[in-house]
């Protein structure tokens, strides 16, 4: 499908546009939106992204925030189309520049016979670099046509809904569709901004920018298929933990977990839920412990920094098998690190956080959707074996946005406790099965009252220095994870199931892990790939398909060791001993691009590694 | 329970078809034999909130006992009721997210000095700001008694222990006076020596509304003997009750009473009623039920999906 496809922002297929006779309908096409941070450039390109979504369009977007509350570039990446969308893009279609230095900065990103579309007002572009690489220029005077259009009142607010009536005409969009979404999204407010929004839609709409309407046209997808639905993945990921049944949430704001604690604060009460933020990320996760106990399904979540914090009573859960949801939405680090940025650098500290031998399970949702469908899973993994599982997602992740089809709700259980039961007899950490808490309130018949306890106990809870008991319960514990990697299937890998190089990845690089096959294999280069979704405990077979390619290749952005290994790699390796796992990895603090990956592939053919 | 589950209300969380309970005695609380040293303080504290307990004809399973770390947090053990052991400092927060969830329960939580003041302390002001519903027992020795003998943050000045061989040089934090300042609603202070006095506190607590904390004296005889003899009569020190005429919705008169010198004054310093974070956070719970009333979880979830269609 993909590889018979026009894509249009492919610099290297040579498939430009530019030099064409009459409008070239292609599939997909990458937008990237440049300006400062509070030119509402993130809300254009939401709104495009919705809108991509109700037509049925595949999208993912990529933005970039700068880690200051005003001012500072910004920029906003949308990549829409009617067939499979796997990334944010390599390369951009269009630029539009609201500045200089937002033409300066972002003009490499722009394809070989792309289009640059800029402010007059802010920006002089060179126009001889763009010949040379045969990029159309479109200039339009936004500010002030903005200012014009809403009764001069000098303010720079309204430009990004004008750009949005421009990309409108540009992509020949559903106008009725597009007024709807500027309906929905101002109509709460007065009037008059309402009014505004339209007046600076239908102004950007109206203007004639020529030559770039005869490039081409956007194919207009054929309907059907179950409605989509667009969402960030932190909203995603609040939503999965609603609907796995979490009812409870504490904790404590840190970029760029916060917006979905904010989320859950306010939608957690529709359904008899609270969620707190508590002084510090120790209160917090001991308060999501305290709700568990009391027979809530409950959970936390920060950023690394946090998450450290959060360690002791990681082991404590652990130890009292308390279920909990931990979610670390992960940045760049060590220490406060870059906020704003992207990496996989806490897969270590999700697997080791703690102190005493605490297994603990660790899952990555690998895109939007997965982040709502994982999300519900690792709340029933952590009711089902009352286990914390910490669940990493990251700052790309986080802010991007992606349609996908409408959840089945009926598909998901959401997990719950009965509080106020009633059983002859109860043990909190029996041997021979799996911990099942009974909440206060539980009656006890034969009025053994149970005790939930950080110390090594026995099966009613109570202190025990025993040696026997301490080897028995700490097997129990551990056991309990290998009867979950019984349950996980063995992951699929896209393309061959043998051959030279096995492409490996974990959380939100699947996409463009994926693209990187699909590449490869138009330049005439097979590649295979495999997703990890479940890190701890990793699922069964992952040796056989190893040992099926000579070289493993685990693409993932956190550093590497001596020999190349990122942190999974070097999980890997342990788990497997295989010598053939290598790494490519990453510290920019951005998102894989396609390139970069096929950029880093062992050159030759190889020969047998052992 | 499917996706269709009704959302639990605090009415249907205890219907009235519950199984007939057990009403708690001091012999169905009995529990593991106490650890603690002959003679301890915290003896008399257990058997207070055994009687506590059965005074009220509580229903056993509707009983919380928590705790954090040190000789007092042994406390859950000793006790046969729904109990936690956790960690040290972080019982208060752990609390709190029983509280709000479980509006049917009212925890006790039973700390020392350590927990409360010092690793814990930052946790205590921001239980107290929020006027939690639970009731906290702190049972002060003055020292660190599990690790044997270290300084403790109420320790006073020129107490020796093994961190401060030549004696403690910091200012002892006042209890009651940050309590006060935290924001907590009741701020009770009694002796371990004095059971009457020390039930009464409980008693008061337990039937506030809001945040309780009652700083209990709570002798250690192994690592600060005597240290609290100056409030008892019976080895010629004095038991200074708080006034009659002491107004206790009166903030500044409660801080003026936390300044008298030790032994101090003991009873109610300050009591008052403010709305708690669980009636706070039960008003926005049903201000934000979804309409029409009845809709089960994964309606309203469908409904926010539909609207990022």
């Amino acid at each position: 499908m993909k590889d018979q496809r026009i894509t249009a922002h492919d610099e290297e297929t040579g498939n430009h546009t530019a030099v064409r006779s009459g409008p070239l309908t292609i599939r997909d096409s990458v937008i990237r939106i440049a300006g400062n941070s509070q030119d509402g450039i993130q809300s254009v390109g939401a709104m495009l992204a919705r809108l991509a979504g109700r037509s049925d369009m595949e999208v993912m977007t990529y933005m970039t925030i700068p880690a200051t509350i005003s001012g500072g570039p910004s920029i906003f990446q949308v990549h829409m189309g009617s067939g499979e969308v796997l990334s944010a893009g390599d390369a951009a279609d269009i630029l539009v520049a609201f500045y200089q230095h937002s033409y300066e900065e972002h003009l490499d990103t722009v394809r070989d016979g792309g289009i640059l579309l800029y402010d007059t007002t802010h920006v002089t572009p060179d126009i001889d670099a763009l010949r040379a690489r045969r990029i159309t220029p479109a200039g339009v005077p936004m500010t002030s046509l903005t200012i014009e259009i809403l009764g001069g009142t000098g303010k720079q607010k309204g430009k990004n809904i004008f750009l949005f009536g421009l990309l409108a005409r540009v992509f020949r969009l559903d106008m009725k569709k597009v007024r709807q979404l500027i309906r929905e999204r101002f109509g709460g407010k007065d009037e008059s901004v309402l009014r505004n929004a339209l007046l600076a839609l239908e102004g950007g709409y109206a203007y004639s920018i020529g030559d770039v309407m005869s490039l081409f046209s956007f194919e207009t997808p054929s309907a059907g298929g179950r409605p989509k639905v667009s969402m960030t993945g932190n909203q995603a990921l609040a939503y999965g933990a609603i609907a796995g049944g979490v009812r409870f949430g504490a904790a404590y704001p840190i970029t760029p977990w916060t917006e979905v604690m904010e989320q859950l604060r306010q939608d957690l009460p529709r359904y008899g839920g609270s969620f707190i933020q508590t002084e510090d990320e120790l209160a917090a996760i001991s308060a999501a412990l305290g709700a568990a106990y009391g027979g809530t399904v409950a959970m936390t979540g920060s950023s690394g920094p946090g998450i450290a914090l959060k360690s002791e009573a990681i082991s404590y859960a652990v130890m009292a098998e308390i279920p909990v949801l931990i979610v670390d939405v992960q940045r760049g680090g060590p220490s406060t690190g870059m906020p704003t940025n992207v990496e996989q650098s806490d897969l270590n500290l999700a697997c080791h956080a703690g102190h005493g031998d605490a297994p603990r399970v660790v899952v990555a949702p690998t895109d939007v959707e997965d982040c709502f469908h994982l999300t519900a899973e690792a709340v029933r993994i952590a009711c089902k074996y009352s286990v914390p599982v910490i669940l990493l997602s990251d700052q790309a992740l986080a802010t991007r946005i992606e349609a996908f089809d409408m959840p089945d709700l009926s598909t998901i259980e959401p997990a719950v406790f009965d509080r106020n039961g009633t059983v002859p007899t109860h043990k909190p950490y029996p041997l021979d099965a799996l911990t099942r808490h009974a909440p206060p309130g539980t009656l006890i018949e034969d009025g053994n009252y149970p005790n939930i306890t950080g110390l090594e106990h026995d099966e009613n809870g109570h202190p025990s220095a025993s040696s026997k008991m301490h080897a028995a319960m700490t097997n129990k514990r551990r056991d309990k994870l290998s009867s979950l990697a019984r349950e996980l299937p063995v992951p699929e890998v896209y393309g061959p199931e043998e051959g030279e190089i096995l492409l490996v990845g974990w959380g939100s690089t699947k996409g463009i892990i994926r693209e990187a096959v699909d590449r490869a294999k138009s330049q005439g280069r097979t590649l295979s790939a495999l997703h990890l979704r479940h890190l701890n405990p990793l699922p069964g077979g992952l040796e056989e398909i190893f040992m099926r390619f000579q070289k493993v290749l685990v693409v993932e952005m956190n550093d590497s060791d001596a020999n190349g290994c990122g942190q999974l790699a070097l999980i890997l390796r342990a788990e497997t001993c295989l010598k053939r796992i290598g790494g490519i990895t990453k510290t920019d603090g951005l998102s894989f691009r396609v390139r970069e990956i096929l950029a880093r592939l062992p050159k030759e053919e190889l020969s047998t590694v052992t | 329970m499917t996706m269709n589950q009704t959302i639990p209300t605090p009415e249907t969380a205890c219907p009235a078809s519950c199984p007939a309970s057990v009403t708690a005695t001091r012999a169905n609380l009995k529990a593991d034999k106490p650890t603690w040293c002959p003679g301890c303080g915290d003896y008399a504290v257990l058997a207070a909130y055994q009687k506590l307990l059965e005074n009220r004809r509580l229903p056993q399973e509707s009983i919380v006992t928590l705790s954090g770390i040190g000789c007092s947090s042994r406390f859950p053990y000793f006790v046969n009721t729904h109990s936690v052991h956790y960690i040290h400092g972080r019982i208060l927060p752990f609390a709190t997210g029983l509280s709000l969830t479980r509006p049917d329960l009212h925890p006790f939580v039973f700390i020392g000095d350590g927990d409360a003041y010092s690793i814990g302390g930052n946790h205590f002001d921001h239980c107290a700001r929020k006027n939690l519903q639970l009731t906290v027992v702190v049972m002060d020795n003055h020292v660190y008694g599990l690790t044997k003998k270290q300084t403790s943050p109420t320790s006073p000045i020129g107490f020796r222990s093994k961190t401060d061989p030549w004696g403690s040089k910091a200012t002892p934090l006042n209890p009651t006076k940050k309590l006060i300042s935290s924001g907590a609603t009741f701020v009770a202070r009694t002796l371990a020596a004095d059971p009457a006095h020390m039930l009464a506190m409980m008693e008061e607590a337990m039937d506030h509304e809001g945040f309780s904390v009652v700083e209990c004296l709570s002798e250690c005889v192994q690592f600060n003997r005597g240290s609290y003899d100056a409030a008892v009569p019976r080895k010629g020190g004095e038991f200074p009750l708080i006034p009659d005429d002491h107004d206790v919705t009166d903030e500044e008169a409660a801080y003026s009473l936390t300044k008298k010198a030790f032994p101090g004054y003991f009873g109610i310093y300050y009591k008052v009623r403010r709305p708690t974070l669980n009636e706070g956070e039960a008003e926005i719970a049903r201000d934000m039920q979804p309409r029409p009333k009845g809709l089960v979880a994964s309606e309203i979830l469908r409904s926010a999906l539909e609207r990022l269609t």
